[in-house]
């Protein structure tokens, strides 16, 4: 008797214990799987790149290596250091193409959010329209509307479809819309600024921290672009590196395929991304709880 | 909104595809106008290090300067250059073309004809190569470059242990492939690859069988023939007995299954070597080249796995100087050797082998006789016709056979040909060729 006693209080305090301190381990092991899934493939990348071609495939897959120097410069010496202009390609066609493209969303997104003219709803339909039709889809109209003005296999050839981004443009209406109040431009233009200088200097800061938003969304789509630029380019000098890496596992029958220095490519070229989103992450933060609140 | 945007979707998706058929109809002719003074050529090939045999031309060559695209491999290259042709404008100067993609590109009017402009080259090459860019016909869709002869590669150190002999037919393999299997039950002779149909084409080939043919006006395909079903119920044979593995080539797995000494021989072309040294640096001096083992010993042949010739495009406005070029970097002794020493092919130039061919690769450095086998290899190569629509039955080849090769069953293999065999032709017929038998 005296044991049933002793035990039944017991059971009760170990269920309330963990609700009041909100702890479910099935939700744990859940994000913990999750995170598993996310960053197993990064480590694999990592200690992969740390191994010698001869241990690459015959060594345990996650017992890391001391080769991630020699991989790095036989990489770098590729064709006289083909691999470093290939980062350099790609970083310029993410950062000017990011830019470039984060500017224009900005600019449609404000007159489409702000102004009234004729016609609105209609190209903002368009461009929700455009936000449907996948990238991949569109790369080979793009691709025979520049060989008509041949400008297939040059720099611009990449740039410029990535500067238009529906999405970009879509999310900058969305922002304008909420984060700059009318009464703000009202008084901006009593004030007698003009057009521009009310977009520049009141509505622009005003948006920054969406605008941040829309630049790293373009700067790691362009960054992980392969089918515009693979099927744009024809000079491997112009290739980003996503193009290039393809062409080092593919060098056809009569030739090794590169597999460590693919991978130790790969371990590279994320590193710029990682160091974006890290430096960047403070607007990231704010503006994904912003536009919770908000929407 | 959904249900709202769909038509719109639906007519910019449709637009798309208007401006892009559009497009594809009007294949403007530049017309190839000839100006004195300099020309610039750009030139796409895969091959390593093409662009130091174009510098030795450039340097002797003011007016002709020709710069060097590198691509990714024969399949994406030729890709490109089709949607360039379509587009209209894009297309280099001067394309390497596999030997099997030529049909392709002559049938899409991608590489011109040059017989006017490169004159008589035809005496410096063997005659099943100067019949790949021929096509059989008054035509010339490029000059010869490099050739790939079958051969058979196999670890002379397990061979010498286990008392075995370079197999002279066919049946010496399979015998030879048992032994090595009983000496050692982790080891294999070689693999029955589904992802490489140049391979099995090449071996089809060596058994004679020739896959297309051209009958008149119209086309004949014989991919299930009585040659290639020879083949194929051979290779199904062995690995359904299990003495030859059934898992791909070029994988990370076979790379480490060459270099660590688990196949020991490998069914392969004139540049093998160049892979084995990439792939298998630990086995350096331990490999030997022979000639393919024979159906008939009394007849002896050989198929080839690819090879390639360079070919003028059909946007080219500079036709006269890319063919000018073409024949010297093929031709010509001194960019034979920077292509055996530099690009590291085997040039398909009857001269290469007294000029360039003169020592052995670096991997083989203990087989002075490499290049007298190879040699004796390029004169017996089959005659083999490839058709416009390489692509397809390439493509059904890796798909049939990679179930064929996973259920481990012979007669699948040589069903998997009737597959190929009805793909083919019914691609053709349905892009318009008229195929008779």
């Amino acid at each position: 008797m005296s044991l049933v006693t002793a035990t039944v209080p017991a059971p009760v305090e170990a269920t309330r214990r963990p609700r009041r301190q909100r702890h479910s381990a099935a939700a744990t092991v859940l994000l913990l799987l999750g995170a598993a899934y996310c960053l197993l493939p990064v480590l694999w990348v990592l200690v992969a790149s740390s191994k010698s071609a001869a241990e690459l495939f015959s060594t345990f897959t996650f017992a890391p290596s001391t080769h991630l120097w020699d991989n790095v410069v036989q990489l770098s010496g590729y064709r006289d250091g083909l691999f470093w202009r290939w980062m350099g390609n790609t970083a310029l066609y993410a950062g000017v193409g990011a830019f470039a493209s984060t500017l224009i969303s900005a600019m449609a997104g404000f007159a489409l959010a702000k102004y009234t003219f004729p016609g609105k709803n209609l190209i903002f339909n368009l461009i929700l329209a455009g936000v449907l039709v996948p990238g991949v889809i569109l790369a080979i109209p793009q691709y025979l509307l520049l060989a008509k003005v041949e400008m297939t296999n040059t720099y611009w050839a990449v740039l410029l479809p990535s500067m238009i981004s529906p999405y970009g443009i879509y999310l900058c209406r969305i922002f304008a819309a909420a984060a700059v109040p009318g009464e703000i431009l009202e008084s901006a233009r009593v004030d007698g600024a003009g057009d521009w200088r009310t977009f520049g200097q009141v509505a622009l800061p005003m948006m920054r921290t969406g605008l941040v938003t829309v630049f790293l969304f373009q700067f790691v789509a362009i960054w992980n672009n392969f089918m515009l630029p693979y099927i744009m380019l024809g000079d491997d000098r112009l290739y980003p590196i996503t193009v290039g890496l393809n062409g080092l596992l593919n060098q056809g029958a009569s030739q090794p395929a590169m597999y460590t220095s693919v991978v130790t490519g790969a371990l590279l070229s994320i590193v710029p991304l990682v160091l974006l989103f890290l430096s960047l992450q403070r607007y990231w933060q704010v503006d994904l709880a912003a536009g919770a609140v908000k929407a | 909104m959904n249900r709202k945007l769909a038509p719109l979707v639906a007519t910019l998706t449709a637009l798309a595809m208007v401006s892009a058929a559009g497009c594809s109809g009007s294949d403007d002719d530049p017309g190839s106008g000839t100006t004195g003074g300099k020309v610039e050529l750009t030139y796409w090939s895969w091959a390593p290090n093409m662009d130091k045999v174009a510098a030795a031309w450039n340097a002797a060559n003011p007016d002709i300067q020709v710069t060097v695209n590198k691509q990714d491999g024969g399949d994406p290259a030729v890709t490109k250059l089709l949607t360039a042709i379509k587009a209209g404008s894009g297309a280099p100067d001067i394309m390497q073309a596999e030997y099997q993609k030529i049909p392709t590109l002559v049938s899409a009017d991608a590489i011109a004809d040059i017989a006017t402009e490169v004159g008589s080259l035809k005496d410096k090459f063997p005659e099943s190569a100067w019949n790949g860019v021929t096509l059989g016909s008054e035509a010339v869709y490029g000059v010869p470059q490099d050739s790939g002869p079958l051969l058979f590669y196999y670890r002379a150190d397990v061979f010498d242990r286990l008392k075995i002999t370079p197999p002279k037919t066919w049946d010496e393999y399979a015998e030879a492939a048992r032994k090595i299997r009983r000496a050692n039950p982790k080891q294999h002779l070689g693999t029955f690859s589904a992802t490489d149909p140049g391979w099995f084409a090449g071996l089809a080939q060596q058994a004679g069988a020739s896959w297309w043919g051209v009958n008149g006006q119209s086309w004949t395909v014989a991919i299930d023939d009585e040659a290639t079903r020879k083949v194929a119920g051979y290779w199904g044979g062995l690995v359904q007995e299990g003495v030859i593995d059934n898992k791909p080539m070029y994988t990370p797995e076979w790379n480490a299954a060459l270099n660590d000494g688990t196949q020991v021989g490998w069914v392969s072309a004139v540049w093998g070597p160049g892979v084995l040294e990439g792939n298998a640096k630990d086995t350096k001096g331990k490999w030997k080249v022979a000639p393919l083992p024979q159906w008939d010993a009394a007849r002896p042949a050989t198929g080839n796995w690819g090879g390639s010739a360079t070919s003028v495009t059909t946007q080219s406005k500079h036709k006269k100087q890319a063919a000018k070029f073409i024949a010297w970097l093929n031709s010509d002794p001194a960019a034979l050797k920077l292509l055996v020493s530099d690009v590291n092919v085997y040039p398909s130039a009857k001269e290469a082998t007294s000029t360039a061919l003169t020592s052995p690769p670096a991997f083989f450095a203990n087989q002075a006789d490499f290049y007298q086998i190879a040699e004796e290899a390029s004169k017996i190569a089959n005659p083999f016709t490839y058709g416009p629509n390489v692509n397809v039955t390439y493509s059904a080849y890796s798909d049939a056979f990679a179930k064929a090769a996973e259920a481990r069953n012979a007669a699948a293999f040589t069903a998997a040909l009737s597959t190929m065999q009805k793909t083919t032709v019914d691609d053709m017929k349905n892009v318009g060729f008229t195929v008779t038998g």
